[in-house]
């Protein structure tokens, strides 16, 4: 017999390698392409891990926005660069020390926040979704629009804000561009531009003569 | 341990072969279809040779294919060159999981199943990015920037117009969506008429996803030969082929569920047979739309590209906004009646 929760668990360190591995790749993959497809199934095997934690709409959330639409677009734009891979290794060495000491400080402070939370020894509740008796989905829509409804909403300018600097900052203004009114074209009449002209059928003056002999040139 | 077995990975794996098989089948006889409307609508005649009606072309194509070489362009990256027509029949089949056929029989029934099927329709379009790239060809390549720019755009509108159907039915549930659409009202209760400029807008953005014609730029045989698999050939081409048709039945599937009742009769139910729900008139409402894809084919002209990326952005993501706020308003108000079903 096997037992689920020990299936749980061999699933949950499957999808963690994974994870890790193609995290590791983002990294490490000297093309381009291959660390974005990498980028994608670390994002996949996060959602799988979410997906165990019974957080399904955020795991479907997560390939949703990041793995449907964020990185597609990333792929797109990576497609098109043309890196020369001498010039992105050139600075490995002169900035390893301070990627070094970036990352030994985000490791102290990873520790501190594990020491914190082992120290406080803070019990996870019960699933509240599961009390409440509704779906993952229908509680946090529940909890969103009701008891978290400013954040969100605050959430959601910021980001609106975002794009539209997104936008400035790329439009610029030229002049002499000759631009295509859709609504114009739509509204064009077709008498104005064609004209179906009537005339009588042409008839031949005489029988045609029978084609003579085939003259050289 | 063996019951474990049987009932945990053997039944899931005959009951899949029972949604797939039957599939593939059917998309040898939608190719079929197609050719012989397409024929009928240029007053030729179709296929007509390898067997009854020509029934057999179908079948005779997927063997030529099958036996042909599989050809691997110079200097084309090769794992993610043959892992492309994977990539995109994977997702194309497992979308299916979630589809209701009647009250009992679906495979999965998720309560984030239109998330789901959102999820898997959009993990289709790797497939072929990654096929334009790794073809190592410009044609191929160009392909696959159409289609990428063009699958996001309208993946957008797409995901409005479900927003709509969800505020309404109240669930993520496939089952639930066409419960909540039964009412004495029969044919008046579906979503297809408060949602009537969704619904028209869904099934188009469904045929700018499939990149059917007249959205199929990705391919353009006329400008850039044959768009992302141009460098495909043999099996791998096939699978490509398989992935885009199953993704028409698809939509042509989802179109009924989501907005006419999915297998609700739209006769009173004092008419016998023909009033009951049944699979059957889930298979005639998809029967209408996957003809519609046909229909579209043989009557528009191609789209330019530019005027693609307006009607998504410019019109049909606006109106699914604002049919958002209708949808909603609708339910506050309470001016639709949501059926609970039985």
């Amino acid at each position: 017999m096997i037992d689920p929760n020990m299936f749980q668990l061999v699933c949950f360190y499957a999808f963690a390698a994974v994870t890790v591995v193609a995290a590791l790749g983002v990294i490490t993959l000297r093309n381009t392409v291959h660390a974005v497809l990498s980028l994608v199934l670390t994002f996949f095997s996060t959602a799988c891990i979410w997906l165990l934690a019974e957080a399904e709409f955020l795991a479907i959330a997560l390939i949703v926005v990041y793995v449907g639409a964020v990185m597609v677009l990333f792929l797109f734009v990576v497609m098109m660069l043309d890196i020369k891979q001498e010039h992105v290794r050139e600075g490995f060495i002169k900035y390893l020390p301070v990627g070094i000491i970036v990352a030994l400080v985000m490791l102290g402070e990873m520790l501190a926040l594990i020491g914190v939370r082992a120290m406080h020894q803070a019990v996870m509740g019960a699933d509240p979704a599961t009390v409440a008796g509704m779906s993952n989905t229908a509680w946090l829509g529940n909890a969103l629009y009701t008891q978290f409804l400013l954040p969100f909403e605050v959430a959601a300018l910021i980001l609106t804000v975002g794009v539209v600097a997104a936008v400035v900052l790329t439009l610029r203004q030229r002049t002499g561009v000759r631009h295509q009114q859709a609504s114009q074209q739509v509204r064009v009449n077709p008498r104005d531009r064609v004209r179906v002209v009537k005339m009588a059928a042409e008839v031949p003056a005489a029988p045609q003569p029978a084609p003579g002999k085939e003259t050289t040139p | 341990m063996l019951d474990q077995l049987i009932n945990q990975v053997g039944l899931p794996i005959v009951y899949i072969l029972c949604i797939v098989l039957p599939l593939v089948i059917t998309v040898a006889l939608y190719v079929w279809w197609e050719r012989k409307v397409l024929g009928w609508m240029h007053v030729r005649m179709g296929p007509n040779k390898v067997g009854p009606f020509g029934l057999l072309q179908a079948f005779a194509d997927v063997t030529k294919l099958l036996i042909k070489e599989v050809i691997l362009p110079t200097s084309a990256n090769r794992a993610l060159y043959y892992m492309a027509p994977l990539i995109a029949l994977i997702p194309a089949l497992a979308a299916w999981a979630v589809i209701p056929f009647n009250d009992k029989l679906v495979l999965a029934n998720v309560n984030a199943g239109l998330l789901y099927l959102l999820a898997m329709t959009s993990l289709g379009v790797y497939g072929i990015i990654l096929a334009g790239w790794a073809s190592n060809s410009r044609y191929a390549l160009l392909g696959a920037m159409r289609s990428a720019a063009q699958v996001i755009s309208y993946e957008l509108a797409m995901g409005l117009c479900l927003v709509c159907v969800l505020v309404l039915a109240g669930s993520l549930n496939l089952t639930d969506i066409v419960h909540a659409q039964a009412g004495s009202k029969g044919i008046f209760d579906w979503f297809m008429w408060p949602l009537l400029p969704v619904f028209v807008i869904y099934f188009i953005s469904g045929v700018a996803e499939t990149n059917r014609a007249p959205f199929d730029v990705a391919e353009g045989e006329s400008e850039i030969v044959a768009g992302f698999h141009v460098e495909y050939s043999g099996s791998a081409f096939a699978l490509f082929f398989l992935a885009e048709y199953a993704n028409m039945i698809l939509i042509s599937f989802l179109a009924p569920i989501l907005f006419m009742g999915g297998w609700l009769s739209p006769l009173p139910a004092s008419w016998g047979i023909v009033g009951q729900a049944s699979v059957l008139w889930l298979f005639v409402k998809v029967f209408v739309f996957a003809f519609m894809f046909l229909w579209f084919r043989a009557s528009f002209p191609r789209y330019r590209y530019d005027q693609i990326m307006r009607l998504g952005w410019k019109v049909f993501i606006p109106i699914t906004i604002v049919w958002v706020l209708v949808a909603g308003c609708m339910k506050f108000f309470g001016w639709v009646t949501v059926g609970t079903g039985g």
